[in-house]
């Protein structure tokens, strides 16, 4: 990508260490603005962020929002069940009607894998994907390394279990590539049908069962059964999930005795994470969403730093 | 102690300090003052101002830091750098009289972001501003309120305040790059 051409936040998959690195050390000071009185920095005044969710979302849309906010930049939500969407406009169209206003900043997340880079061409604005189907998420994974990062010092070395529906969730996939980039080893483990088969090439241990993948782990991230992406037959029933692949205090005493239990949300208690876990003092769960704001402050803060084109 | 032709010596800065600690305590003898410096320059004077008051007057003097990345006037084409620091102010300015301390004024750019940090923390009673060295050039209608030295210096050179424990020296280097 030529100096001039805007930058994007797509994905994970093929970004350079040291800047992402470097993304998370300034996230650690916009976790202090969010903890002062005055929860507002003037950095991004003047400037439009657009969140465009077509698909449903409530604490990554509410992330980015107040991610802005605390920025000072105007931020315009607008989701995809209230909109020209439903009329039959195609994201093109959406795209460059957002654009003929001017926003600096495109935050998106679509059903479809690819929709954000799509947009990319109809608009001067800098792309954020905020999940794209089956494909990445990479402001979660960020914010997940972030949180390993406090929680830990460090993320070199550690063991980092992520279990569940691998198949259907761009969070296993932007984590496998960020935390594998910042010198973490990466296990995976779910139902062999929610396994895609293309997992090793990423250079991830994959198990069948979750006892293994937990053995000495640092970190067990549990990730949620996606219902709405399943398409039926997948699993038997979500009792028997919960039975053979949820996490208990049984197979969190495999894990290292401080193994940070992390989950993305939305949780489905009593499915994949037992609740006396998620709300036990190895979880962090909640630190997870406070990292979010601070990460998406960088992100913003970072694509409108760009020289804006001529 | 750093390259540069030496404007004013460690003594001289020293004095400079001193007299400005007992300034700032004669102006209001009875209040208590914040010392708050600017990151990174203003730091360590602020830090040695306030042993300076305390010496002075028994009492210990609260110290904080302002970080003005975020508030430069700048901010939203600059790049961000990891290089930003916390602010630090961990006690509460509302209706206080706070000194804000920095190294070298310049364009009063660095101030006036200063100023809006600190105002994010609370509505001080007054603020005063303290500096080392003011090397003109000003851009904004902002001037010290304590001063240790002005300095002449044409519009091509860097003027810096460098420190070594506790001795701070001003000094004038040739522009960079």
């Amino acid at each position: 990508m030529s100096e001039s051409e805007r930058r994007h936040l797509l994905q994970i998959e093929g970004q350079k260490a040291e800047e992402l690195t470097q993304l998370l050390d300034v996230a650690e000071t916009f976790l202090q603005v969010s903890r002062r009185a005055v929860k507002k920095v003037p950095t991004l005044r003047g400037k439009t962020v657009i969140n465009m969710f077509f698909e449903a979302s409530t604490r990554t849309r509410t992330s980015f929002e107040l991610a802005g906010k605390r920025l000072s930049a105007d931020v315009i939500n607008f989701s995809g069940s209230t909109s020209s969407t439903k009329k039959g406009e195609t994201l093109r169209d959406t795209v460059a009607t957002m654009e003929a206003m001017h926003p600096d900043v495109l935050v998106i997340r679509h059903g479809a894998s690819g929709a954000p880079h799509h947009a990319t061409q109809y608009t001067r604005a800098a792309v954020v994907n905020a999940g794209d189907g089956m494909h990445e998420h990479p402001t979660q994974a960020l914010l997940d390394a972030f949180t390993i990062r406090q929680k830990k010092k460090k993320l070199e070395g550690l063991r980092v279990a992520i279990c569940g529906d691998i198949a259907h969730s761009r969070v296993a996939r932007s984590n496998a590539h960020l935390l594998r980039l910042l010198g973490a080893q990466v296990v995976m483990a779910g139902p062999g049908t929610l396994l895609p088969v293309e997992l090793e090439a990423l250079g991830v241990e994959v198990h069948e069962r979750v006892e293994p993948a937990l053995e000495g782990a640092d970190v067990a991230m549990m990730l949620r059964i996606q219902q709405e992406r399943l398409g039926g037959a997948l699993l038997p029933s979500t009792r028997e999930y919960s039975r053979q692949f949820g996490l208990n205090e049984e197979r969190l005493a495999l894990a290292k005795d401080d193994c940070l239990v992390m989950h993305p949300g939305p949780i489905n208690r009593g499915v994949e994470i037992h609740p006396d876990i998620a709300d036990g003092k190895r979880s962090a769960i909640l630190d997870q969403v406070e990292a979010g704001v601070a990460v998406r402050m960088a992100v913003l803060w970072q694509l409108c730093a760009e020289e804006p084109l001529p | 102690m750093g390259d540069g032709d030496v404007l004013v010596a460690p003594a001289a800065v020293a004095t400079g300090l001193e007299r400005i600690a007992k300034e700032i305590i004669e102006r209001e003898p009875d209040e208590e003052v914040f010392l708050v410096g600017i990151r990174r320059g203003g730091v360590p004077v602020a830090q040695f101002l306030a042993r300076a008051i305390g010496r002075r007057t028994g009492r210990i003097v609260k110290l904080g830091s302002v970080d003005i990345t975020l508030y430069r006037d700048d901010a939203a084409t600059a790049l961000p750098s990891p290089q930003i620091g916390p602010s630090h102010v961990p006690f509460d300015i509302e209706g206080k009289r706070v000194v804000l301390v920095d190294d070298v004024l310049y364009t009063g750019r660095t101030i006036r972001a200063a100023l809006d940090a600190l105002l994010d923390f609370g509505r001080p009673r007054r603020i005063e501003l303290c500096v080392i060295a003011d090397r003109g050039g000003r851009e904004l209608p902002i001037q010290p309120d304590y001063l240790v030295a002005s300095t002449e210096v044409e519009a091509g050179q860097r003027v810096e305040v460098t420190v070594n424990d506790d001795d701070f020296q001003v000094v004038r280097t040739p522009k960079k790059g």
